[in-house]
């Protein structure tokens, strides 16, 4: 069975200035995976990209084996890939129950209120808020908002951008404790996060990210001990080591 | 105290017209960041339809028209905006200002630059009395018109798919499209409301000055900019309180100013409007999502 998502020697540039120079990457399904590395090594342009929202110059993109160059965001979440997007991007006018509800009028969900309802017991402290605007929640409340919302789209393939920035320690472990449980029933993971150690932790495979390249990959247990990965982030030139 | 009462309608009545005029370009501007100059040809176009309609019963003369001007401000975005999506807000202003040359030369060859009369049925012109009180039948109309308008436009955004779509669209484009929201449905939708909207207001403004030339777009289109930016732009309740502001005080100055000055009427309106914008340049209603940017 071919990869569900299979990114080929990805070049994305933003005026002038590559910032994704040549990723090549893969995620099976049933796979949790993790893409790390540092500030502004090209993580969160490789997801946008995926998702549609950013234009590639180079490289191909395979999504249940099909190309995507030239798909808008709206046609790619209707083949099965949602993004959840960094900071969140919650609908702050819209109120809780209605930026819920807007993931599912696209039709991928045949019973929107039993779906709705399945997200509000995955996370108990947003029915409270259903009628209140989502701006009055608190940053990890938006943050399971934004989760929620992506599942909603019934997603073959659920890639989350950073979901534990700004949050206190206690809500990224709520956050992560929501994202195993959804990795130990089979959803299908592309993760992109700061915190390392706790991504290699969460996933099967994690792609190490510096200045627009792999720089490593491997294993749950191979990058644990690989002490590689310091560099990566202090920004050490990897090819050449 | 007649006075009074019959005033304060007058200037409710010009204060909902307005909030018309501002919610058609607010309502575009929310969705695209386009304040669209073009709007105010489509109020000269619902004019023109009205003058071509002239001898249909009253009920279809009126159906007609906001069809016709549903279907321009439809072509409008077809033509002029499309093809720019991924313009600059700054271009695609441009291009509105050109569509509305254009637009207004075109019905200056095709229909001459003498004002055509519109008879509109002479009930519209006649005046409600109630013991002391005459109030002028079109005040009433308008009131009614623009409070069903805004009622049903409430509505329709907060219970429908594609009014919850076009509020998201409004807020974030890029994220509404990562749930599937299709850029050329809300964009559609959006156009044809303010199209409703455009038609609505001019069907008022033809009823109370009777006449339609090619130039008459102007002036509403430059109120409902104005009205739009002290509202707080983006926001679409900020354009109704900047147009209903804009109304009431255009009535009120024209009540309360002495004779001798009643001619610089506008001179004090803009004056207020430079104060309110000095004192809160962000407009009077400003966006949560807007303040969460900065």
């Amino acid at each position: 069975m071919p990869p569900l998502l299979e990114i080929q020697d990805l070049v994305v540039s933003y005026g002038g200035t590559q910032a994704v120079r040549g990723v090549s990457m893969r995620v099976d399904r049933d796979e949790a995976v993790a893409l790390i590395g540092p500030n502004g090594a090209g993580k969160t342009t490789t997801l946008n990209t995926v998702a549609g929202v950013v234009r590639q110059a180079g490289g191909e993109i395979q999504f249940g084996g099909q190309n995507t160059r030239g798909e808008p965001p709206e046609r790619l979440v209707r083949r099965g890939l949602a993004l959840v997007p960094e900071n969140r991007q919650i609908f702050t006018s819209l109120t809780v129950e209605e930026n819920l509800r807007l993931a599912t009028f696209m039709g991928r969900s045949p019973d929107a209120a039993a779906d709705i309802e399945v997200e509000l017991e995955r996370f108990p402290a947003l029915r409270s808020y259903l009628r209140s605007p989502a701006g009055s929640l608190s940053g990890g409340e938006q943050q399971m908002l934004a989760i929620s919302r992506a599942l909603l789209c019934k997603p073959e393939l659920l890639m989350l951008d950073e979901p534990s920035l700004g949050l206190a320690p206690r809500l990224v472990e709520v956050v992560f404790e929501a994202l195993r449980g959804l990795r130990d029933v089979g959803v299908t993971i592309l993760l992109v996060e700061q915190n390392a150690f706790q991504a290699i932790d969460f996933a099967d495979r994690t792609y190490v990210l510096s200045a627009g390249r792999i720089a490593l990959s491997g294993t749950r247990d191979e990058l644990r001990a690989d002490r590689r990965i310091e560099s990566a982030y202090l920004g050490g030139g990897l090819d050449e080591s | 105290m007649t006075d009074v009462i019959q005033n304060a309608i007058d200037a409710l009545s010009l204060g909902s017209l307005y909030a018309l005029l501002a919610l058609g370009v607010a309502l575009i501007f929310g969705i695209m960041r386009l304040l669209n100059f073009a709007h105010g040809q489509l109020i000269v176009v619902g004019g023109y339809s009205l003058w071509v309609l002239d001898g249909l019963p009253t009920p279809l003369q009126i159906l007609g028209t906001v069809l016709i001007v549903i279907a321009f401000a439809l072509a409008l975005e077809l033509i002029a905006f499309r093809p720019l999506r991924n313009a600059d807000p700054a271009v695609l202003l441009v291009s509105s200002f050109a569509v509305a040359f254009l637009m207004e030369n075109l019905a200056l060859v095709i229909f001459g630059g003498r004002a055509k009369g519109v008879p509109l049925p002479e009930w519209l012109s006649d005046n409600l009395v109630i013991g002391s009180l005459r109030v002028p039948v079109l005040s009433v109309v308008s009131v009614i018109a623009a409070a069903v308008l805004l009622a049903s436009l409430a509505a329709f955004l907060s219970r429908t798919s594609i009014g919850i779509q076009m509020r998201a669209a409004a807020e974030n484009f890029g994220t509404a499209r990562l749930l599937g929201v299709r850029a050329n449905t809300v964009i559609m939708a959006a156009f044809a409301i303010s199209g409703v909207l455009a038609a609505t207001a001019s069907i008022l403004i033809i009823a109370k000055g009777g006449t339609v030339t090619p130039g008459m777009g102007t002036a509403p289109v430059l109120i409902a900019f104005i009205a739009v930016i002290i509202g707080g732009l983006g926001s679409l309740k900020g354009a109704v309180y900047g147009g209903l502001l804009l109304g009431i005080l255009t009535v009120v100055l024209q009540v309360i100013l002495p004779l001798s000055l009643r001619p610089y009427r506008d001179a004090f309106v803009y004056g207020v409007v430079l104060l309110v914008l000095t004192l809160r340049p962000q407009g009077l209603v400003v966006l949560r999502s807007a303040l969460q940017r900065v």
